[in-house]
């Protein structure tokens, strides 16, 4: 077994208003220093694949196909065998 | 002229669509069962308004791999009329029909009113009823209708005339204050290249009678019957 670890983000060119809001409510706390903020999506996915190799690939293919729109967003993949 | 209005889990619009076709228009209608893959042999698919699948994930994202879309998607691919309102026009973009993407409006609020918009192409199946430049007002209501492209693409929309509505002020300017949601080139619907997919975030289903205050938007359903009635092709 396998757990992925599937982080989505705005592409850096698209505009995040989500981030931005949290910006200026942690200035407004009196978080000086922060400099900027991206809101992104976090998934975690259990995948019974025979191999590392093939759950990656199978995870990509996901990323591409639904998990997130290449138009506006990037995605990553941290993958590790877990105890089934 | 037969339409066919698709029904998602979470539409919302769908009825208002139908109620248009069947009862202002007097064409022929049907639902089609987003789990259905039968279009019916409809000349015209509307993609309604609404929240299918929750907008989980994203706008759009889910209700794209419906079964019917394949289906949607071939129809379009084809030639075959379709329409995408709010939703359906972020379904439109997501199944890769239309170019870029709709995001989150910066204000993050739900933008609920009436916008006033400049009709940039009437030699479209969509628009052929209104006057070049006409400035018309129909309603909007959605949370994520910011429209997004990279820059080849917006240049390639502007330069084969596929914006086909723009947010303006009353007197046609497009002014960033006349844009409810930050979208680029103040686009509230384009075309895609052959001229046969109209995706646009305002409701023209809302503003089609009398008694609704305006009929700005019949006009659109009514380009569709003309064109059809025309036999006409794209343009």
């Amino acid at each position: 077994m396998y757990k992925a670890i599937v982080t989505i983000n705005f592409k850096k060119s698209i505009l995040d208003p989500q981030g931005s809001t949290v910006l200026k409510a942690l200035k407004s706390l009196g978080y000086k220093d922060v400099e900027d903020v991206r809101v992104g999506k976090h998934m975690e996915i259990l995948i019974d694949s025979p191999n590392l190799e093939t759950a990656l690939e199978q995870l990509k293919e996901m990323c591409a196909k639904l998990l997130a729109n290449p138009v506006i967003e990037d995605y990553q993949v941290d993958v590790a065998e877990v105890k089934s | 002229m037969k339409f066919g209005v698709v029904v998602f889990p979470g539409s919302n619009c769908d009825a208002d669509c139908y109620h248009v076709i069947d009862k202002v228009l007097g064409e022929p209608v049907e639902y089609l069962w987003h789990g259905h893959d039968d279009l019916k042999n409809i000349d015209c698919i509307i993609l309604p308004g609404g929240f299918s699948y929750g907008d989980y994930l994203r706008t759009g994202a889910i209700a794209r791999f419906s079964p019917v879309m394949d289906k949607v998607i071939e129809f379009g691919k084809n030639g075959g009329l379709i329409l995408g309102i709010c939703n359906g026009f972020q379904i439109l973009t997501e199944s890769g029909l239309l170019p870029g993407a709709l995001i989150r409006n910066p204000s993050l609020r739900f933008q609920c009113y009436n916008t006033n918009l400049l009709v940039e192409n009437v030699n479209t199946p969509f628009t052929n009823a209104y006057t070049p430049k006409q400035i018309i007002q129909i309603p909007i209501a959605h949370g994520e209708g910011s429209f997004v492209a990279d820059p080849q693409t917006l240049e390639r929309l502007e330069k084969e005339e596929q914006i086909v509505f723009r947010y303006c002020n009353a007197a046609g300017e497009t002014t960033p204050e006349a844009n409810p949601n930050g979208s680029l080139h103040n686009i509230a619907g384009i075309i895609n290249d052959k001229g046969n997919i109209l995706g646009m975030m305002p409701h023209p289903e809302r503003c089609a009678e009398d008694i609704l205050g305006s009929v700005d938007g019949q006009h659109l359903f009514k380009s569709l019957v003309n064109w059809f009635q025309q036999g006409g092709g794209r343009r």
